[in-house]
């Protein structure tokens, strides 16, 4: 299975979601460089509203994710609740 | 009584299909093939543009929102490292010179593209395509104008920054990726789109950009850092769109998958060749590097790549063949290329330098199967004849190759020892390539490819000294004349990093952050 990946500022705003993601995704690899972190995930990944709203106790738009992604691989689906990231192959 | 009640708001699907297709009008006094005159030369097929969708579903209104967000956060942090004298904070001076062959190289082409996407949006007739196009574009002049604003601030305090859209139109090494673009450009819409949505912005823009960027950072430049990730932010929608669009032709007509392989072939080996300079940067001018640019190059292209390439195989289409060239050349093309402008370096608009002992042990330890053998003593003679005053500057011109402008200086795939030539005859003319794959796009197009501005040429044909020089006047110097032509300054904005001004100003002020002077 092909990896997938999403890359994001490492900042207050993404700690949240970095965890989220973590706890959705118990296949992701976390992986700090500097100023970013890149989250690895054999064959899908997904990000979760429901889960960051959780974490940071406020409602969240996952078009939010925008201001703090630095990249990402792996063919997108976006809904109002989730953005997954997957390989067809 | 006024009741306030709460409108129900649209979800995501149905505000994208009200906001793009919503908006969209079929014409009735003017034939379609006239309003888009561009959508079929190509030869792709398209039978329904409403099958393209962005993926992210992102709409004008959200678009405003969250750039606005980006565009306050960046400006608020590039004032604070201005104010804050933040390039005094950068490992060393030697730094500063990636910026310089940034703002030169790279930051015209953001220009460039805004150009290309404005273009190509004008010419889809579906509304999915031409917002996503809108937005690109949009993105594109705002990276062009926080690149220029932050590295403005440099341009303060050092030399090689002063005249870069100057320089980036006549600049012998600048014309590589300035060819680049005016050639993607200059080509119909669909395969602007494969060659920059897809591979340059999904296939390699993050080997430009996160390796540069997280680079930046590990150096203390804030201002790139910030203006990096800001543009950073909007190439994972420019991947998406690069994505989308390849299947979505794929989908809409077998007929199109040979051109569009073709198309992926050209580009990637295209984009794949402007990557020199970032080879070069990544292994040799990051005082801190973060990864070597074999290693990005694995991580970026061979996994990430062939995990699309795969993905993409259900279409028929195949990793481009020159992925086996490059894996061949990623011993030695950081090498290859610093060589090369340590050589010409009275000629460039940056410093160059021979890499400290403990860098070289680095390359040495990132590059097993080159570095000691083929590059190591190279760069230890130079060091050597510069110690002893012979310095050496390169001062016959490169012959370069006519596709990617870049000088012969790569070496035979599989054998580091031989120069790789390649030439072709085209109407009693002979043309010379630094590859196959450089040799192949030739051929397939020669009537593009042999109007070529090539500096090298043009400075053999005159057309490169400032106007009124005389080249038949006694003592007449032809590089300083190209150096005044290029607006470069000799013996400030070129020539060694060592004993060079920005190395004594920058120690002199890092001298005075710290003590009263």
């Amino acid at each position: 299975m092909s990896t997938v990946f999403i890359a994001l500022q490492a900042n207050e705003d993404t700690r949240p979601i970095i965890e989220a993601i973590a706890a959705d995704n118990p296949q992701a690899r976390i992986n700090e460089a500097p100023a970013m972190v890149k989250i690895d995930a054999e064959g899908r990944l997904t990000v979760r509203r429901a889960s960051i709203e959780e974490r940071i106790g406020r409602g969240f738009d996952l078009q939010e994710l925008h201001i703090n992604l630095i990249s990402l691989s792996g063919n997108i689906d976006e809904s109002d609740d989730e953005l997954t990231l997957s390989w067809h192959a | 009584m006024d009741m306030q009640v709460a409108k129900k708001k649209l979800g995501l699907k149905e505000k994208y299909q009200v906001m793009t297709r919503g908006l969209d009008w079929e014409p009735s006094y003017q034939k379609k093939e006239d309003i888009y005159p561009y959508a079929s030369y190509e030869g792709i097929k398209i039978h329904d543009w409403d099958k393209w969708e962005d993926p992210f579903r992102l709409t004008m209104d959200a678009y405003w929102k969250y750039q606005a967000e980006k565009e306050r956060k960046l400006y608020a942090i590039i004032d604070a490292y201005a104010q804050n004298n933040g390039h005094l904070n950068v490992t060393d001076a030697r730094y500063i010179n990636t910026v310089k062959l940034f703002l030169t190289g790279v930051s015209p082409l953001e220009y460039m593209a805004h150009r290309g996407f404005a273009h190509a949006g004008r010419a889809f007739p579906g509304a999915g395509p031409r917002v996503a196009c809108l937005m690109q574009s949009l993105d594109e002049i705002r990276h062009a104008q926080t690149q220029i604003h932050a590295l403005s601030n440099f341009n303060k305090h050092y030399n090689g920054l002063h005249d870069f859209r100057h320089m980036h139109d006549r600049v012998w090494y600048l014309s590589v990726p300035k060819s680049f673009f005016d050639d993607a450009v200059t080509a119909g819409p669909f395969e602007f789109m494969v060659a920059i949505g897809f591979s340059f912005e999904y296939v390699l823009t993050n080997l430009l950009f996160v390796p540069f960027v997280s680079g930046a950072a590990y150096n203390g430049d804030m201002g790139t850092m910030t203006f990096g990730f800001s543009a950073q932010s909007d190439e994972a929608r420019h991947m998406t769109l690069g994505l989308e669009v390849i299947k979505f032709i794929l989908e809409q007509d077998p007929d199109n998958l040979p051109i569009v392989q073709r198309w992926i072939d050209k580009w990637t080996w295209r984009g794949y060749r402007v990557l020199t300079l970032v080879a070069m940067m990544m292994d040799y001018m990051l005082p801190k590097r973060t990864m070597s640019w074999k290693e990005a190059w694995e991580v970026y292209f061979e996994e990430n790549g062939g995990a699309l390439f795969k993905d993409l195989a259900r279409y028929g289409i195949t990793m481009p063949k020159c992925a086996e060239t490059i894996a061949l050349e990623k011993d030695h093309l950081s090498h290859q290329a610093w060589g090369t402008f340590y050589n010409y370096g009275a000629a460039a608009a940056f410093h160059t330098w021979v890499p400290e002992k403990e860098e070289m042990d680095w390359l040495a330890a990132k590059y097993p199967e080159s570095f000691d053998k083929y590059y190591r003593p190279r760069l230890e003679f130079w060091r050597e004849q510069a110690a002893k005053g012979k310095r050496f500057y390169n001062k016959t011109l490169p012959m370069l190759c006519q596709t990617c402008q870049i000088p012969m200086l790569f070496t035979e795939p599989g054998d580091p020892s031989k120069i790789c030539y390649r030439e072709v005859d085209y109407q009693g003319s002979k043309y010379h390539f630094c590859s196959d794959h450089c040799k192949a796009i030739f051929e397939h197009e020669p009537e593009k490819y042999v109007q070529s501005w090539l500096p090298v040429h043009q400075i053999y044909q005159g057309n490169c000294f400032p106007e009124g020089t005389d080249p038949t006047a006694e003592g007449f110097d032809p590089l300083a004349a190209v150096l005044q032509y290029y607006h470069l300054e000799f013996g400030r904005d070129n020539l060694d990093f060592e004993g060079s001004e920005d190395q004594k100003n920058f120690d002199l002020w890092r001298g005075q952050a710290t003590k009263n002077g």
